[in-house]
């Protein structure tokens, strides 16, 4: 008989005993929407979520951080920019650039204030089509060697659902060409481009590739019957593996 | 807008009013009040002189007018709407825990859990003002739901639009998904389902229902009353401003016309950003056990928070107006006592909570102002700088509003419209019947406005938020998990057809509540609750009320046969034109449980080789079909209604699904058998071979009438191999009808259909996808 994916069973995922020492911290502003997913991903990939409320002054010692998407403070001015002077948003910005190189991933919103604090080039304006897009997105992973890609292969294409409305990534020429020569150039739409991003891409890095960006959400594509349809419907798990993977690794 | 007359201009500072005190009113008795411009009648002004015992004062007029609008005291339908409460049985109370009459009625889960939904119209404001009218659709009932204490986990929308070339459909259209999305997306709640219909009836009045679901522990629901002398009243959320003065009573309870100027200021403005802030807080505000009552700002804003919070408590409250924090300081009492604006909240806090509540405050930087307290002395005091304009017992404000016993009767035109059946008309003429015009025909239906595929508005809806949908549109129901640890969940179908409650509202009411039952039992989910937004023209119309009783007897039965309660809904009236009423609208929704979302069925084929089966027997009953619809055909009888059938069917369902017998499952509705195999083919892209040669044989029906033919209490199933025998027998042990249809057949890439020419899936998918682009781009 056919096999249905049984929901939850991706919570009986064995958390791997070399991760449950990590710890990795999720930003919620006020409107931020997706942080209790990203804290379960977090959660099902063996570590501990860690609550980073907008107005602390402190990172609380984590691993790494995810800037969850929704719409930080409405967002009625432009995608992130009130955000990116949270004073939690310095600190993430110092600890990224440290020497630590503190890991951070920004998902929709999360990757709209990464480019507002100026740790990822180019902006985000409105898609081509006008409307909010809510879809099963198929990406092409473009570069393995960031700290958020380790576990998948380059070339390999993973299913996560896409919804923004501003999602559109734009830079300027040389920008882009930069980005496409030094590899960081993290993720491309396959298929189909749902907003009109430049070059189809989806999500980009820093040039030390600690920081990544991306308009898709790996949150929503971590527990089968809970995600995309189409595939596993958990291949966005491996973001929060691979940082995982990084962390214990660093800490050897 | 009329002003007050007690109420002049402005004087030096924007806030001195010439007030119109209690005092002021015992003294000036012939005092001319708008009380006419306000919505009321004259025998509702006389019953307000009455119960004072003087004239009301300006602020008192605003408060009765809006409170005893249709919209707000349900005055036309109170009567009728009893049923809802007297026809229940012990099995339909078992799970209930709060019934009709709180601002949403909430069921037990199990486990601790508690469930609590309902469903709303907005449909006047989503006409004027479409997107803001829609947003705030969401945005109210959203707020119905915190206010019983529980974390929203859904929304959903039935939708009904003009017909779908008109130019103003577009315009409606439009602004109300962008409306639903713009504001449903920015509150992090999945959107998993709903409806949408297109029909001219629906020209000038569309309608914008919205559904909201929340969970909550049961030690967490909350009431919405005011208790306890001397606890302090508060106002938090939003500023309030002058948008939505006077909508309750002057928007959703009178009928359009040209002749009137335009209402554009009547409709309310959202701040989706403000709503999602607002939820946050008020479930800290839970969590600390920080309000002792609790009661959202909709319809007739403050006048409708303060009466009922006091009516429903022990007491009386005191609350100082000009506390109020303005957006415009040029309000007077009487519109800020009537203002709609939205995302605001009142709440009952206790002297010891007041350090802690305002903590929570700071925390969101969510605004707040503390009005006044709980007092004992039974009486509604509003004062403005001290001095009293209101005066009341807030019953005779919020309970105690006229009841109309509005004369109805059967319409002349019913019996006319009832025999007028679509077999046989001109309509009827050249009934397809060879392969390849059957295969035409299929195409169109599942092309047609009402049956094509929807996903041109669900793709603007986030329904992964959350990470707890199971299960969305297309299938027959939302599924969303309420406990992750053991996957316990619900599911939720609305469903309504204007059409068939136009042939017999009796009837028509109890299908709707069949299609939902059977939507949700589809799922694989136990049907536990309903709600309904009764949408209905002119009560003042015989004919009108006549459809609405006979549609609230007809669903108050069905709910008795069917063992689920209604636990809440809302009545929209005067939704019509001129004279011309739209066709009579009982839209109903059903909440169902899993006790494992796991088990959750949907509505496509996957598996190659899988027997497919349909359950239930065909009738030839094509009156009020889609398939008459689109031949431009009305008249005859909806098909007949079975609801113990409809509970077996359900039955044989849930315990399919429960226990792995059936992989794919979709009910039979609008367009019969023929648009639940293309959408069945269509939701994975994978097809089946068909023969109906045993059903023709069996009910004695043509190949277009197996196809085309809406008879109730059917359903499609795909059972795995191994599993047949025990599907058959179980089905067989019940006595329920079952027969064999086809396999399916994921190699093909086709529909094939004995007798019909056969349908390449691409092409269906073309057809079926491509009509809502066409339109609305």
């Amino acid at each position: 008989m056919t096999e249905l994916p049984l929901i939850g069973e991706a919570a009986a995922i064995a958390a791997n005993p070399r991760l449950a020492g990590a710890t990795i911290g999720v930003v919620t502003f006020p409107g931020t929407l997706d942080d209790r997913d990203a804290a379960r991903a977090v959660r099902l990939a063996g570590a501990t979520p860690v609550e980073l409320w907008h107005a602390d002054t402190t990172l609380r010692d984590v691993d790494a951080v995810v800037i969850p998407g929704g719409f930080s403070y409405g967002d009625y001015l432009r995608a992130g920019a009130i955000a990116r002077f949270a004073p939690l948003m310095s600190k993430i910005i110092d600890a990224a650039n440290s020497e630590a190189k503190l890991p951070v991933l920004g998902i929709c919103n999360g990757f709209q204030i990464l480019t507002e604090s100026h740790l990822l080039p180019g902006s985000m304006i409105k898609n081509d089509h006008l409307k909010f897009m809510c879809r099963d997105q198929v990406l092409r992973v473009e570069n393995n060697a960031t700290a958020w890609t380790g576990d998948y292969a380059v070339g390999q294409e993973i299913t996560v659902p896409l919804k923004n409305q501003d999602g559109q990534y734009i830079a300027d020429e040389k920008t882009l060409d930069a980005l496409e020569a030094e590899g960081r150039v993290v993720f491309r739409y396959v298929g189909f481009n749902p907003n009109g991003s430049r070059r189809d891409i989806a999500g980009i890095s820093n040039a030390a590739g600690n920081v990544v960006g991306l308009m898709p959400h790996p949150e929503h594509a971590v527990e089968a019957g809970f995600g995309p349809e189409l595939g596993s419907g958990t291949e966005g798990l491996g973001f929060f593996t691979s940082v995982l993977n990084k962390i214990v690794g660093d800490n050897k | 807008m009329t002003e007050t007359p007690a109420v002049a201009a402005p004087a030096e500072t924007a806030r001195k009013f010439n007030i119109d005190t209690v005092e002021n009113a015992a003294k000036t008795p012939d005092t001319e009040l708008p009380w006419a411009e306000l919505g009321l009648k004259q025998n509702e002004f006389d019953e307000v002189v009455k119960v004072l015992g003087r004239r009301p004062t300006g602020a008192e007029l605003a408060m009765y007018s809006v409170m005893w609008s249709e919209h707000c005291s349900y005055k036309s339908s109170k009567n009728h709407l009893r049923q809802f409460g007297d026809k229940v049985t012990e099995e339909m109370k078992k799970d209930m825990l709060v019934g009709i009459g709180e601002n949403a009625g909430v069921t037990n889960l199990g486990d601790g859990w508690a469930v609590t939904f309902k469903i709303e119209s907005h449909n006047s404001p989503s006409f004027v003002e479409p997107y803001q009218g829609a947003a705030t659709g969401i945005g109210g009932i959203v707020r119905d739901i915190i206010s019983m204490g529980a974390r929203p986990v859904a929304v959903m929308d039935p939708l009904r639009f003009g017909a779908i070339d008109h130019p103003d459909t577009a315009r409606v259209m439009h602004g109300a998904v962008a409306g639903i999305g713009g504001y449903g997306n920015s509150l992090g709640l999945p959107n998993i389902g709903g409806e949408m219909v297109f029909d001219s009836v629906y020209q000038g009045n569309p309608l914008v229902n919205a559904l909201a679901v929340g969970v909550m522990r049961h030690e967490d629901i909350r009431l919405a009353n005011a208790s306890g002398k001397g606890n302090k009243v508060v106002l938090f959320g939003a500023r309030t401003g002058g948008d939505g003065i006077g909508g309750a009573s002057v928007l959703a309870s009178e009928s359009f016309d040209d002749t009137k100027p335009s209402k554009r200021p009547a409709v309310q403005v959202g701040d989706p950003f403000a709503e999602k802030v607002l939820i946050e807080c008020c479930l800290e505000l839970f969590k600390g056990s920080l309000v002792e009552g609790i009661q959202d700002l909709g319809a007739a804003g403050i006048s409708c928070a303060t009466s009922e919070l006091a009516s429903n408590g022990d007491g009386g409250m005191e609350v100082e107006l000009t506390s109020v924090l303005l957006r415009d300081p040029t309000l007077t009492p009487g519109e800020i006592l009537m203002s709609e604006s939205q995302e605001r909240m009142m709440a009952v806090v206790t002297p010891g909570n007041v350090a802690a509540f305002e903590a929570v405050m700071e925390k969101w930087a969510v605004e707040y102002s503390w009005l006044g307290e709980v007092t004992d002395t039974g009486r509604l005091i509003i004062t403005w700088e001290g001095e009293v304009i209101v005066d009341v017992d807030p019953r005779t404000v919020a309970h105690d509003g006229p009841v109309y016993d509005r004369p109805y009767a059967r319409p002349e035109w019913q019996d006319a419209v009832q025999a007028d059946s679509f077999t046989g008309s001109v309509q009827d003429a050249g009934r397809p019947s060879a392969p390849a015009d059957l295969a035409a025909a299929i195409t169109e239906l599942v092309a047609s406005p009402n049956m094509c595929s929807k996903a041109w508005i669900t793709k603007q809806y986030d329904r992964y938020v959350g990470g707890n949908t199971a299960m969305a549109f297309p299938d027959d129901a939302g599924v969303v998990r309420v406990d992750e640890e053991t996957g316990l969940g619900v599911a939720l179908a609305t469903d309504a057809n204007g059409r068939y409650t136009y042939l017999d509202p009796y009837h028509g009411a109890q299908l709707a509540l069949a299609e939902a039952y059977r939507n949700v039992a589809t799922s694989g989910a136990v049907p536990m609750a309903v709600s309904d937004c009764l949408n209905f023209g002119s009560p003042e119309d015989p004919d009108v009320m006549w459809q609405l009783a006979e549609a609230i007897r007809g669903l108050s039965d069905a709910c008795m046969v069917l063992g689920i309660p209604v636990t809440g809904g809302n009545v929209s009236l005067y939704n019509q034109t001129g004279t011309t009423p739209i066709h009579p609208s009982p839209v109903v929704a059903v909440l169902g449980k899993f006790d494992d979302v796991a088990r959750r069925t949907p509505s496509g084929w996957k598996e190659d080789g899988q027997a497919i089966y349909l359950l239930g027997t065909t009738a030839a009953e094509l009156d009020g079909s889609e398939w008459s619809n689109m031949r431009g055909h009305l008249g005859g009888l909806p098909p007949k209604v079975d609801l113990d059938a409809e509970r077996a069917l359900g039955e044989i369902l849930i315990n399919a699904s429960r226990d792995g017998m059936v992989d794919s499952a979709h009910d039979l509705s609008e367009g019969g058998l023929a648009a639940a195999l293309v959408e069945s083919s269509l939701r994975y892209g994978v097809g089946a071979r068909i023969a109906l040669q045993d059903v023709l044989d069996r009910d004695g029906v043509d190949l277009f009438t197996a196809l085309f033919s809406e008879t109730q209490g059917r359903a499609i199933v795909a059972v795995p191999r191994s599993e047949e025998i025990r599907f058959t027998d179980m089905c067989t042990a019940r006595g329920f009808a079952h027969v064999r249809i086809g396999v399916v057949d994921a190699e093909g890439g086709t529909l094939e259909i004995n007798g019909v020419e056969t349908m390449n899936l691409d092409a269906l998918r073309e057809a079926h996808e491509g009509t809502l682009p066409k339109y609305f781009g």
